[in-house]
């Protein structure tokens, strides 16, 4: 490490949330003055004029694809590419080889991200051993390691076992976890490719209905409502799905649900030319979909925007349809398309982005502190002090005093807090935005080590101008500072 | 992308066949593209000059085939056929038995297939006793480079046997490139490689009339600016 | 239309009419002493088969080597496809062969659609998946104006599995193209869920359509159905949909019974109706010979994209 986390930085006039221009002093890993006019001396100046200030986005789904499948992206390349999309912090899925369903592995993921240190790594860890689907990975284990596992998926795949699904329900509620359900009625989507609808009959690729999905989502509410446990539903890709989230919540039920911002924009139209680049699971649904989804994420019946980051090798999508990998990149673009998808229509203000995409995600995460969160041990020390860091709970108010003292350690700097306002003593994790641009998206420019971004050689708004890590810049004028 | 598939905006249908010759594969299975007379073009041959014409040529296809036994007149899509037809009933009024016709087309027997998009085929018709042994006259409206006639012989072979094979134009307009020449000639015309000679008959333009006009001063003209695909070979 | 033959969806109506007429023409062929034309001397056919069709395969052979063609057969059983190769490297093999057009028949939907992307030649799609066979659409259509002098204004009524027919998927586009109005009958299951947004009626009585059918067509049931819960069995499946001669009875004088093969006889269509003088499945046969070299040739009769002249002109 060197001494760059504990340099100040004063960020001059950047609109916080979008509104009146602000300055903001990041001092030892913490917001430490907001207001108009701040001087500081020794201070590096950034000069934000015009540019938004968002609290570090969070991603509650990414591929990490480490261990394992290092040819389509490392923790190293993944976090990069999360810097570069503004955000300070990602959940890695747990479909990693070997599966992220023991405390060692999700350990390994978890160190791996402090290493890289361009935004902190959240291992999500896999409900049942080896994504089988037939018994209950060691959820407590990984739930006291030092990644301190709070949600638990086995996404790729779906917990279709209503018993297995129930048992997982109720037993994380002992550590206050949350079962992310990739909802794929299995039976109904054998084989399944795209969108069954007027697209699937007429490119003749095997249909994926929507009520596959949707009959999951229903089940497993009433399953989270029966048994009082927290249940969050992963990329909802339908306009049904979201009236059942919207019914579930209606009774007070813990749900909550995120979208990814590729279903928010794109839709079943795209497979006519038969380009794997746009086969994704869940698959593209129709325009009327994503009206609901949009709609749905403006109203709050979807809680937050995920990724579902997944990146492939050439080699697995170029070919023909049916043996190609499913998945897009999205980290390097999120933003910017919910900026067109959502913001520019009107239906969500830049608070609600923050909203959706750093605080709503970091409170499912329970990364928001509410919980107690976790001090940030010394990255070098990492592989031995994980379990002992895991125990150290801070105060949980989001302002931390233990920070003003903290040089250039990470041991006793702020908590491992996301999602918190643009306010003194919050962390130092923030983003800022040009929203005046627009540019081309080009993938052989990406961190990511793959290039299946459906967004490749469209005009986006927008561009991540810089991103913080509790006060340390990783992302200056677009570009990695590491 | 090329229109390969497209039967419009095809080069090689309608008025746009720019050497005049009118032969070269116009037209779907025997329906040719009329032609609009050009504008300024010098009348080389009037109606009255054409039948004139193929009606000593019918006299003279009586002489030379011992009073058209066995004969049998294949006309080159587009404009060979009616030539073709308009010869037969000269045969038959004079000999009093009908005359046998046909059409034959060469499209896929040319040798510059590759310069263009694919060529819509014209009809092929044979008389069912077929070729063997018989007096097979091609008809054609004009006779230039010979490549057409060229390859109506390859077509042939592949058809049958003919005892003889002649040649009957309506035009001759020289530039040969083959060692081909017509048995029987409407009107030997001298012309330059950048003139056009355009035929237009009533079975297929409405009006019988042989023109001459400058390539250049053709709006149809192709702009790939290479003679060798601006003729009838 | 461009320089591939991937969907029906691509062609007009004059391109279609220019393949039949086309065919017309080149159907003559047959029945010279020398069945074989010069025209695609010097080009290179490869037949590239990813799934078992002799009959298709052989269709297209035929037409290709009766044109002149070089022909190149290319089976994915004992190559390098079956050791793994993707298809990506496979079309570049073929590409660095010279291949001027590509015959491509593949399980995968779509698959036809990303070969002609990564090759120059002209591609044909001999049936991809549950997409589209357009040549046998094409023959179909050949045949039936053949037969009935006409297509505008025909009813056609295509029975059995749609959902899984790139046949009929093909077929609904082409005869609607060309005027005929297609119903198609099927138990629901066997329908795609939105059959509605096809330019064609949908019923599930055959009985009834019957009397009113100029064509019918009989679709192959595959036999990986059969226990897919899609009917609950073979012989319920056959009383409902299939044609016997009883069946055939109602039919008017004229109309005629179409097969794209291979038949089940006794499943979808009774042995006396596939054997019947309305019947075309014969003809269909030698029909599709004529049809693909009309496909060939005006692909590949002249100046090709991929060579330049025409490209360049562009």
């Amino acid at each position: 490490m060197t001494g760059d986390g504990a340099q100040p930085w004063l960020i001059r006039g950047a609109r916080l949330l979008g509104g009146p221009a602000t300055d903001l002093l990041l001092a030892d890993g913490l917001i430490v003055e907001a207001g108009t006019g701040i001087s500081a001396r020794g201070a590096q100046v950034l000069d934000a004029d015009g540019l938004i200030a968002l609290p570090g986005l969070v991603d509650l789904h990414a591929h990490l694809r480490e261990p394992g499948r290092e040819d389509a992206e490392t923790v190293q390349t993944g976090t990069a590419a999360a810097a570069l999309g503004g955000f300070t912090a990602v959940h890695a899925m747990a479909n990693t080889d070997p599966v992220a369903d023991t405390a060692g592995v999700v350990e390994q993921i978890w160190r791996l991200g402090r290493q890289a240190g361009h935004c902190d790594v959240q291992p999500v860890g896999a409900v049942t051993a080896g994504l089988a689907g037939s018994r209950l990975a060691e959820l407590g284990a990984m739930a006291d390691s030092a990644a301190r596992v709070r949600i638990f998926s086995d996404d790729g795949r779906c917990v279709s076992d209503a018993v297995l699904m129930r048992r997982a329900l109720e037993y994380v509620k002992a550590f206050d976890g949350v079962i992310a359900q990739h909802a794929q009625e299995p039976r109904l989507t054998e084989g399944a490719q795209v969108n069954e609808g007027e697209v699937s009959g007429r490119v003749g690729l095997t249909g994926w209905p929507a009520v596959a999905e949707e009959a999951i989502i229903a089940r497993d509410c009433l399953l989270a409502a029966h048994v009082g446990s927290a249940l969050h539903v992963c990329h909802v890709s339908t306009a049904g799905s979201v009236e059942i989230i919207r019914w579930a919540k209606s009774k007070g039920w813990r749900v909550t649900a995120e979208v990814t911002p590729h279903h928010l924009l794109l839709t079943d139209e795209l497979v006519a030319g038969y380009d794997p680049v746009y086969k994704v699971n869940p698959p593209l649904r129709t325009a009327a979909d994503v009206a609901a989804l949009r709609q749905g994420l403006a109203d709050g019946t979807i809680d937050c925007v995920a990724t579902d980051h997944a990146p492939h090798p050439v080699e697995e999508k170029d070919t023909e349809w049916q043996v190609a990998a499913f998945g897009m990149t999205g980290l390097e673009t999120a933003l910017r398309v919910v900026h067109q998808a959502m913001v520019q229509p009107g239906l969500l203000d830049w608070a609600g982005v923050a909203d959706r995409m750093s605080v709503r995600p970091a409170a499912i995460g329970r990364l928001d502190g509410a919980a107690g969160a976790v001090r940030v041990p010394a990255a070098g020390h990492a592989h031995s002090s994980g379990r002992q860091a895991g125990g150290t709970h801070g105060s949980g108010s989001g302002t931390h005093g233990s920070g003003t003292h903290g040089g250039g350690s990470y041991e006793a700097g702020p908590a491992l807090v996301h999602g918190r306002p643009l306010i003194p003593g919050s962390p130092a994790n923030l983003a800022l935005y040009d929203e005046a641009t627009r540019s081309v998206v080009d993938p052989t420019m990406h961190a990511s080590r793959s290039r299946n971004t459906p967004f490749s050689g469209v005009e986006l708004p927008g561009r991540v101008q810089a991103t913080f890590l509790r006060g340390r810049p990783t992302v200056l004028d677009g570009k990695l500072t590491r | 992308m090329t229109h390969a598939l497209h039967s419009s905006g095809d080069p090689a249908v309608g008025g746009g066949e720019p050497a005049g010759a009118g032969t070269a594969g116009a037209g779907t299975a025997g329906a040719g593209t009329a032609k609009v007379p050009p504008a300024g073009g010098k009348l080389v041959l009037g109606p009255e000059e054409i039948r004139r014409a193929l009606t000593r040529i019918a006299h003279e296809i009586l002489e030379r085939t011992d009073g058209a036994a066995d004969v049998i007149l294949l006309g080159i899509p587009t404009r060979g056929v009616p030539l073709a037809c308009r010869l037969a009933a000269r045969l038959t009024q004079v000999e009093g038995r009908p005359a046998a016709t046909g059409s034959l087309d060469v499209t896929m027997y040319r040798d510059d297939l590759r310069l263009r998009p694919a060529r819509t085929l014209g009809h092929t018709s044979v008389p069912p006793s077929g070729l063997d042994g018989k007096v097979v006259i091609l008809v054609d409206d004009v006779l230039y480079s010979g490549r057409t006639v060229r390859a109506a012989l390859d077509a042939l072979g592949d058809l049958g046997r003919p005892r003889t094979v002649q040649l009957a134009v309506l035009v001759d307009r020289g530039h040969r490139e083959l060692p081909i020449r017509a048995d029987y000639v409407g009107k030997n015309l001298p012309t330059s490689q950048r003139e056009v000679v355009h035929v237009l008959l009533n079975e297929v333009d409405g009006q019988d009339a042989v023109m001459l006009t400058t390539g250049l001063d053709q709006a149809a003209q192709p702009s790939a600016g290479d003679a060798r695909i601006e003729t009838d070979r | 239309m461009n320089r591939h033959l991937i969907s029906i969806a691509d062609l007009n109506r004059d391109d279609a009419l220019l393949i039949l007429d086309t065919a017309e023409e080149l159907a003559q062929v047959a029945d010279r002493p020398i069945r074989k034309l010069p025209t695609l001397r010097g080009r290179t056919v490869v037949n590239l088969f990813f799934e078992d069709s002799t009959r298709t395969r052989i269709s297209f052979e035929a037409a290709a080597k009766r044109l002149s063609a070089d022909v190149i057969n290319f089976s994915a059983k004992g190559s390098s496809v079956a050791k793994g190769e993707s298809l990506k490297d496979t079309a570049l093999t073929l590409e660095a062969m010279g291949a001027d057009a590509v015959v491509i028949r593949h399980a995968a939907s779509g698959a036809a659609h990303r070969l002609a992307g990564w090759v120059r030649g002209s591609v044909v799609n001999a049936g991809d998946g549950m997409h589209e066979h357009p040549t046998q659409a094409l023959l179909d259509a050949f045949t039936i104006r053949r037969r009935l002098g006409r297509i505008d204004g025909l009813a056609v009524t295509i029975v059995g599995d749609v959902l899984h027919s790139r046949v009929a998927r093909s077929n609904v586009l082409l005869l609607r193209l060309l005027g005929a109005d297609v119903t198609l009958v099927a138990p629901p299951t066997l329908l795609p869920v939105a059959v509605s947004s096809w330019p064609c009626e949908v019923s599930y009585d055959l009985d009834s359509l019957l009397p009113k059918s100029d064509v019918v067509m009989m679709l192959r049931v595959q036999a990986e159905r059969m226990n897919a819960a899609y009917f609950p069995t073979v012989r319920e499946y056959s009383r409902r949909y299939g044609l016997d001669a009883d069946r055939m009875q109602t039919l008017p004088e004229h109309a005629i019974v179409m097969h794209p093969g291979p038949m089940n006889r006794g499943v979808e269509i009774a042995a006396d109706v596939a054997d019947s003088a309305r019947s075309t499945i014969v003809e269909q046969v030698a029909n599709g010979v004529s049809v693909r070299m009309a496909v060939l040739y005006l692909l590949l009769g002249g100046a090709q994209a991929g060579g330049s002249q025409l490209e360049a002109a562009r």
